[in-house]
């Protein structure tokens, strides 16, 4: 492990966004039928933020009963909402949409601040999104008949939806917004690590004058995602999170007749061939595995490059690591936020062991750990092959393993030994042999000399155990669909 | 009539683009409605199932790597071969499912014409459920439909023949390949397609066909890790349950199984499109700069 400090030509001054934007309540309840409520047996949980361990709030822990309440307000609301004309529902939604451009500032400050993430992530590439993908699912809810689903195809009924704590508010889009357009109510439950955002976003649906009962948020832990997911009356499951939650879900909903979609993990492989522009790679590879400190499902985490260029990649690799700031989320200059949650870090920490007891060579960029908080350094592993545990587990976190190939044929059968199948990338000039090779991959999405790019028009998901279903698009629209 | 005495078929099962016997040396007797003999089938094993997905698995690159308009070549020249033996399997269904000649050469030649309608989807799918995405910002960004892998598909018990092929024929169209379990109680029409496909340019072990006992053979299927997906349209409530549980354990794209009135009714696109995943590429679009408005 390398510790050598790399000056940089200019040193920042710090840039802190103003947390004064946002109003944390000390408190806050179960969003159920348009109010918010104590949870039946009073638990409540701390949320705290990952970069300080400063408790933010106490938020409301819902348990069996108040899943029943929730999914039965919503069940309530359903008859309505899935009534209204498509029109109607349409302007609820492009509400939404305004409102939270409205209050995007405010929204990510919060993101930031229960999140961990880098208030520049948070800004420019949550929020933005997050907004696109309400106006976008607006759009469609008045022209469902157009969709190729048939003519007037009906909504579902109650949609259960459990997101994770790496995005959100975005992931929180990613459902609610295809699930109202459709005509379905929601009961969804954020992650209790990031519970804050869904809770303003209750706010945001009584602004825009939704239907009381058409959202509902249940903050919890994994026992009311799957008091939820197992309700009888939730006709639709729709679940981000992990590999090993995701086959419980589907053991879960056997021999019932839930529409299940589920949007797991991942083991991205970045392909680098040796006409690639090495700088653009770079900045491609660091986008892959360091944006969101690695904690994205579609990370690119294994990097496989060509064995003639590796020495040089790796070291440009590593000379732009030792630039990236790591520290205060809330400083508009910080590239690396904090680990989500300790529990993660840990994970993480054991995974970087494992490596290093496996044999592989570590490195991390030298840089300073905040003292307080959950902090990660970016780190890769070299002379790494496909039996260690970092180049099969997803790791979850700030950590690149490095694998080299000599011909395309070997670069796609590494890509592909893998059970997941949600991401990879591809970097070379050569266009015949992007075609080529993406066409061989066995991943939902497929980023040519780019990574990490989301639209709310593209569809979204995997292929293996990275799940089933798709997000984004004309094709997101099937989830919520009795089709 | 004659009273000369006819030859039987032993009937086997069609594996790898080969005709083997179980490996387990079983058969089970197959009757008619009335309950008179009409053959031994194969009564497959695990075993049986495993081989059929090592086939499937093998016959995988090769079939959806072909082009599209090659394989509804192919799929048109099955119903090219089957419209040749026509009477063979108007024999056949009339047997299995106890009903006239005549009813059963009209399911017989709604058959053939599935067979067609699937032909002819091939190299229209993909435009009917993929496309090029508006994405925000200079990317290229396109969609395509791509086949799942191995597909286990459990034939519908009742329907012997106008059912397997309304199950099976949109499996294989898109690209996928198939380990078919026959209608547990009459597998012969199923058993006989396998000799028309091996005589149909379909590539070997781009469909497998296993009979026997629907929960024996379905059982390892659902659990095995190397196939991909599994339509459960031969599996009652129960059996269907614990399939999906088992299935679940790689996650598998489950089809659960749906009442279907009427075989002969138009299907949809439901039955690919549940076995098709779909591909997303981005690629910069970059930009000819100021001077690309000048036309």
């Amino acid at each position: 492990m390398s510790n050598e400090k790399r000056s940089s030509a200019f040193e920042y001054a710090p840039a802190p966004e103003s947390r004064s934007i946002v109003d944390i309540a000390p408190s806050y309840g179960l969003f159920i039928d348009g109010e918010f409520t104590e949870a039946a047996d009073g638990k409540v949980f701390k949320t705290v933020s990952p970069s300080t361990e400063e408790v933010l709030s106490e938020v409301a822990q819902a348990g069996a009963e108040d899943v029943d309440r929730a999914v039965k307000a919503a069940r309530r609301a359903f008859e309505k909402w899935s009534a209204l004309p498509g029109s109607e529902r349409a302007k609820y939604l492009f509400r939404i949409a305004r409102i939270i451009q409205e209050r995007s500032r405010e929204l990510a400050v919060l993101e930031t601040l229960d999140n961990g993430k880098p208030i520049k992530e948070a800004r420019d590439a949550d929020l933005p999104l997050v907004a696109a993908h309400f106006f976008y699912y607006a759009g469609w809810a008045d022209k469902l008949d157009h969709a190729g689903f048939g003519p007037d195809p009906r909504p579902l009924g109650v949609a259960g939806q459990v997101i994770p704590w790496n995005f959100p508010l975005l992931m929180l889009a990613w459902k609610i917004a295809p699930a109202l357009a459709t005509g379905n109510t929601v009961v969804l439950k954020p992650a209790e690590t990031t519970p804050l955002s869904a809770l303003f976003f209750a706010d945001i649906c009584r602004q825009a004058g939704l239907p009381k009962g058409v959202v509902n948020i249940l903050p919890g832990y994994g026992d009311t995602g799957a008091a939820l997911v197992a309700h009888p009356d939730v006709d639709k499951v729709a679940f981000t999170g992990s590999t090993a939650v995701g086959k419980e879900i589907a053991r879960t909903v056997a021999g019932t007749r839930k529409k299940v979609t589920l949007e797991l993990g991942g083991k991205g492989a970045n392909i680098v061939f040796d006409d690639a522009p090495i700088d653009q790679a770079v900045e491609g590879i660091v986008n892959g595995i360091f944006f969101n400190q690695g904690q994205v499902c579609c990370a690119g985490s294994r990097l496989l490059v060509q064995e003639s260029v590796h020495d040089e990649l790796l070291e440009s690799l590593k000379r732009r690591l030792s630039t990236l700031r790591l520290g205060d989320p809330l400083d508009k200059n910080t590239d690396i936020g904090a680990i989500n949650s300790e529990e993660q870090l840990a994970r993480i920490t054991s995974l970087v062991e494992r490596g290093e007891a496996e044999g592989a060579e570590r490195w991390s960029a030298a840089c300073e750990l905040p003292s307080s908080g959950y902090w990660f350094a970016p780190t890769l592993f070299t002379n790494v092959t496909q039996a260690h545990t970092v180049a099969r587990d997803e790791i979850f976190g700030p950590v690149l393993s490095v694998l080299t190939f000599r011909t395309p044929d070997e670069a796609v059968a590494k890509a592909n030994n893998t059970p997941y199948g949600l991401s990879a990338g591809i970097w070379t000039e050569k266009g015949s042999r992007i075609l080529a090779v993406a066409n061989r991959l066995r991943a939902g999405v497929v980023w040519s000399n780019t990574f990490n790019k989301f639209d709310p028009t593209s569809p979204f998901g995997g292929y293996k155990e990275s799940g089933f279903g798709r997000e984004g698009g004309r094709h997101g629209l099937e989830a919520y669909l009795d089709v | 009539m004659s009273d000369r005495l006819s030859v039987l078929k032993t009937y086997k099962l069609y594996v790898g683009g080969k005709f083997p016997r179980s490996e387990s040396g079983r058969v089970y007797e197959v009757t008619d409605h009335k309950g008179k003999w009409l053959a031994n089938a194969p009564q497959s094993s695990r075993k049986d199932a495993r081989d059929a997905v090592v086939a499937a698995r093998k016959a995988f690159g090769a079939w959806s790597g072909a082009t599209a308009y090659n394989r509804g070549q192919v799929l048109y020249r099955v119903a090219e071969m089957l419209e040749g033996r026509k009477s063979q399997f108007v024999h056949e269904v009339a047997d299995a499912e106890g009903v006239s000649k005549s009813k059963a050469a009209v399911v017989v030649e709604a058959t053939i014409d599935r067979w067609v309608w699937y032909a002819g989807w091939t190299d229209k799918i993909a435009q009917v459920i993929g496309g090029a995405n508006p994405v925000a910002g200079p990317y290229f960004n396109l969609s395509s439909p791509e086949p799942t892998g191995v597909v286990a598909v459990l034939a519908p018990q009742e329907s012997s023949f106008l059912g397997l092929v309304s199950v099976l024929a949109p499996v294989i169209a898109t690209g996928n390949t198939a380990v078919v379990v026959a209608s547990e109680k009459s597998p012969l029409p199923a058993l006989s397609l396998g000799e028309v496909l091996a005589t149909s340019d379909v590539p070997g072990g781009t469909v497998n066909i296993l009979s026997g006992r629907t929960a024996e053979i379905a059982t390892p299927l659902a659990a095995h890790q190397d196939v991909n997906a599994i339509d459960l349209a031969g599996a009652d409530e129960a059996l269907a349950k614990e399939l999906e549980i088992a299935a679940a354990d790689n996650l598998k794209r489950v089809l659960r199984p749906q009442p279907v009135d009427d075989w002969t009714a138009t299907p949809g696109l439901d039955r690919m499109t549940a076995f098709l995943e779909t591909k997303t590429v981005w690629h910069p679009t970059g930009s000819l700069g100021a001077s690309g408005s000048s036309y």
